[in-house]
């Protein structure tokens, strides 16, 4: 514990909150343009070049806005809620590799700020703080929407964390390890996504639901609860609770890429090239950069495409469907994985992937079946 | 295939609007960019002049009798041959739309029996102040065509005694 070592962390610390809060702004503009494109629009142009100084003003209306306050709200905790919410989604990155370690100045500098033995274990905890915040935004607000929302934001958002964490499982199991670098050494040949198909379209669809995306955006939607848990925000505050959900998709996304997507690896066609992170360790950032620009795409083309499903069968998904799912996954690789050690076949690990598809397939006709049967009732 | 029916459809979803994202997009940018009006298009008023540069106008407050919202005032003077104004008898010394109460219906178009008043094709009409949102005689006429001379002119006795023009087509 020297200085250069204090000064080490704070500098990466630093910059990993800089480059959150520059995302945030640029996410936005970003989904704007993205979307834009998906409804043949063209999105915001004005600002600057290809609109690119748009998030700067809408920054600097947001600062300069009145700040309201209902009369009888709860001040204290209205005025945290945004303060709770958004510091999760900053330090839940904390966690993440970016790259490989790097050796400049003689010093041996890691591309992470902290490396946790249980960093998996870590993001779950710290993102389910996250719900506080917007409870307690819905709670404080003293208004019947703001309450709805965050009412729905909480059992939405505990009922598909127990999904997301169990499609978690599968990737500490086949890593061995619950530490986020381990788990990205492990997936130097092959991707977890290829070995946990089914794991990732869960993970995919439960973060949707965790950072309150459509289709799953009931705690606000627009159209019944006027915006929901933020209704009654302006100004900053409404800044934070709006940054601290953009912040969490890039950090639910850099979470899935280094879980599921090879993390700061190159892709595999890139794989023992000049391009490879092995021979040039500064691509590292540049990869799961890409990758995370791609989920992110994922999520506002499934925004643009999908409408919100009903919040007695967003509960019914989480809870009937995608729970036993991943429960089902657990089971199938835990089995392989001690069979591949059992035989010592490391090819049996291969049928983790084929079994869970078919497993995943029966999911999907018992879901059709049960949604025929109800029809057939109703006529 | 039949039992992945829910997966494909939702694919098929997502494959149409990727789709829509490599077309051209539709937006007109509209500053820069405005599109023609349709010919039938009710936009701000025109009052218009005759190829000698006379107002068609001739204060007979028909329009502002239309006017279902009440949005035309009309105040007619007398003209003389020395200062004529429109042929005939009177012309409109004041005549005002109150852009803010005019909804655009075309009735004075209708009631005008010298077609002076017509629905053109400008709807870019902002003002920052109630006082502005009422259009004056002055903005609304139109210019003096070219080898047409501006009002009031002095003309020949007996040349403009009627107010209405002789109607060549009864159809017209």
């Amino acid at each position: 514990m020297n200085f250069a070592l204090i000064l080490e962390w704070l500098i990466k610390a630093i910059v990993l909150v800089l480059i959150l809060l520059g995302g945030f702004a640029y996410l936005t503009l970003y989904e704007r343009k993205a979307l834009a494109r998906l409804q043949m629009r063209v999105g915001p142009n004005r600002a600057g070049p290809w609109g690119i100084l748009q998030p700067i003003a809408d920054a600097v209306k947001l600062i300069f806005k009145e700040e309201l306050m209902p009369a009888r709200a709860d001040k204290l905790l209205f005025f945290l809620a945004p303060v709770i919410t958004l510091v999760p989604a900053l330090v839940i990155t904390a966690v993440v590799p970016w790259g490989p370690n790097l050796h400049v100045f003689g010093r041996e500098i890691t591309l992470y700020v902290a490396d946790i033995n249980v960093g998996v274990l870590y993001i779950m905890s710290v993102a389910s703080i996250a719900v506080y915040g917007i409870v307690l935004a819905g709670w404080s607000s003293n208004n019947k929407y703001a309450m709805m929302g965050g009412l729905r934001s909480t059992a939405q958002m505990i009922s598909y964390e127990i999904a997301l964490g169990l499609s978690f499982v599968g990737v500490i199991l086949l890593a061995g390890s619950a530490n986020m670098i381990e788990i990205v050494n492990k997936q130097k040949d092959v991707w977890f996504l290829v070995l946990q198909p089914v794991g990732t379209v869960i993970f995919l669809i439960a973060t949707l639901a965790e950072v309150n995306r459509a289709p799953f955006d009931m705690p606000e939607a627009e159209q019944e609860l006027t915006a929901g848990y933020h209704s009654e925000y302006s100004g900053m505050k409404f800044a934070l609770l709006f940054m601290a959900e953009y912040d969490k998709m890039i950090a639910i996304c850099s979470i899935g890429a280094t879980l599921f997507f090879g993390g700061y690896r190159e892709f595999w066609f890139l794989s023992n090239t000049i391009l490879s992170v092995d021979r040039t360790p500064l691509l590292g950032p540049v990869y799961i950069f890409l990758k995370i620009f791609i989920l992110l795409f994922g999520m506002i083309w499934v925004r643009a495409t999908f409408p919100r499903i009903r919040y007695d069968r967003l509960m019914a998904f989480g809870w009937k469907v995608l729970l036993p799912l991943s429960l089902a996954l657990i089971f199938i690789t835990a089995t392989f994985i001690l069979l591949a050690q059992q035989f010592n076949n490391p090819l049996l690990i291969w049928a983790t992937p084929v079994v869970s598809l078919l497993v995943g397939a029966f999911a999907i006709v018992l879901v059709n079946r049960m949604l025929r049967r109800k029809e057939y009732a109703r006529a | 295939m039949r039992v992945l029916e829910p997966l494909i459809e939702l694919l098929r979803g997502l494959w149409t609007t990727l789709r829509f994202m490599f077309e051209k997009p539709v937006t007109v940018q509209y500053p820069e960019q405005k599109k023609p009006v349709k010919a039938r298009f009710r936009g701000r008023h025109v009052l218009h002049r005759y190829e000698n540069g006379l107002e068609k106008c001739i204060g007979c407050s028909l329009c502002a009798a239309a006017c279902p919202a009440d949005a035309i005032f009309v105040e007619s003077s007398e003209n003389t041959d020395e200062k004529r104004f429109s042929p005939g008898e009177r012309y409109a010394s004041t005549y005002e739309i109150n852009m803010l109460r005019c909804i655009y219906c075309g009735f004075c178009e209708d009631a005008c029996p010298t077609e002076a008043i017509t629905l053109g094709d400008q709807y870019e009409l902002s003002f920052t102040e109630r006082r502005q949102a009422i259009y004056p005689k002055e903005m609304l006429i139109e210019p003096v065509p070219a080898g047409g001379q501006p009002t009031p002119q002095k003309t020949e006795p007996g040349v403009f005694t009627r107010s209405v023009p002789e109607m060549k087509d009864p159809r017209d």
